[in-house]
């Protein structure tokens, strides 16, 4: 079985978790066999930008030592060999050019979701 | 032909991103599939009309079947009589149903 | 009765928090009716769902004592599609995400609750009619 993921939401709860829950349950997914293509959509679209960082984070005297890296949690699914694409309009729309993303992006315009989303037994939207 | 079930929980006054679900609804039905619309919580709020039907409206004229879920239109006081021409009340069973069918599900 | 078929749910809103909890115990008790097998699997703060330690309260904006105002605890609601669906022919197997029940804390829930990790998710999207992710926002 083949399922598309469609990720919108970004940022929630990203420092708590130390990591985007739906990126790293694509992780624990793809070790557990899955065979699944990735969309990144909407506000998602800002993980794909190389030069996320997150400022050293203290609440009182509990510092975070591994922040999130979420621009790697991405490239780790693409060196999994999960296809990850990002929505070339939603990129445009949030002002963000090629040279800012991470390399091995693919782009797919939102008049071609529909035939992307053909080529998967079931799309699964985050 | 492949039957998509996509499930709008939000209303397009809270979330931008309505939008594309529904452009994306129409771009799967226009590519030759079946799109059932279902709308739900706070997403039946566009099926009374209102400023921001119109792209609803559109869905419901150009082949989607477009429902909402009778449970959260009385919730909001939406009856029957309000709803946009082509937006039918239906019970989420039918949610149940189409699952139990196969289709591809997503929901918003 | 319906011919029986299997459904997963993935949730991920804690309780208390969002409509998508309401509707999605709604979709799992209609299943439950009709004898499905009902596969849940619950992400990030759903693994509070079956918390056992919920306790109702009184309400006094309402005016209502506890047993008046008579809560409904989502606790409740899980054991309740549990007994539902055996009722009918049917079984719920609920997973509460281990990693997400340690950093919240949830490890004690009502009885009919496992815990498992994502591999859980996967064999239960591969073994079911079909698969519904509702994903908090």
């Amino acid at each position: 079985m083949k399922t598309l993921n469609i990720i919108e939401t970004a940022y929630r709860a990203t420092l708590e978790e130390q990591d985007d829950p739906v990126l790293w349950i694509m992780h624990a997914l793809k070790g557990a066999g899955a065979e699944q293509g990735v969309v990144l959509r909407a506000n998602a679209v800002n993980y794909t930008v190389k030069a996320q960082g997150v400022p050293p984070l203290a609440i009182g005297a509990r510092r975070q030592q591994q922040g999130p890296r979420l621009a790697e949690a991405v490239s780790g699914l693409i060196g999994k060999g999960v296809e990850v694409y990002a929505v070339s309009d939603d990129l445009t729309e949030r002002g963000l050019q090629s040279e800012e993303l991470i390399d091995g992006i693919k782009m797919v315009r939102k008049a071609d979701l529909p035939a992307l989303c053909g080529g998967y037994d079931q799309v699964w939207h985050w | 032909m492949t039957d998509y079930l996509m499930i709008e929980s939000r209303d397009p006054f809270d979330s931008g991103d309505v939008a594309n679900f529904l452009v994306l609804a129409e771009g799967l039905s226009k590519a030759g599939n079946r799109v059932t619309l279902f709308l739900v919580q706070n997403g039946v709020l566009p099926a009374r009309h209102g400023v921001r039907s119109a792209q609803l409206a559109a869905l419901a004229g150009n082949g989607v079947e477009v429902l909402a879920d009778s449970f959260s239109l009385q919730e909001r006081g939406i009856s029957a009589n309000r709803l946009l021409p082509g937006v039918k009340a239906a019970p989420l069973e039918t949610v149940v149903d189409r699952l139990a069918g196969g289709c591809k599900a997503l929901w918003h | 009765m319906k011919d029986k078929k299997t459904l997963t749910f993935m949730l991920m809103d804690a309780p208390f928090e969002n409509a998508r909890t309401t509707t999605a115990m709604r979709l799992i008790d209609i299943a439950a009716r009709r004898g499905y097998d009902i596969n849940v699997f619950a992400y990030e703060g759903a693994v509070y769902l079956p918390f056992a330690a919920q306790k109702q309260h009184a309400n006094a904006v309402h005016g209502h004592d506890v047993v008046q105002e008579d809560h409904p605890l989502p606790r409740e609601w899980v054991e309740a599609v549990v007994q539902e669906a055996a009722k009918n022919g049917g079984r719920v197997d609920w997973v509460n995400c281990g990693l997400c029940v340690d950093e919240r804390g949830a490890v004690d829930t009502v009885a009919g609750v496992r815990r498992g990790s994502p591999a859980d998710f996967w064999k239960m999207a591969t073994s079911s009619d079909n698969t519904l992710v509702i994903a908090t926002k």
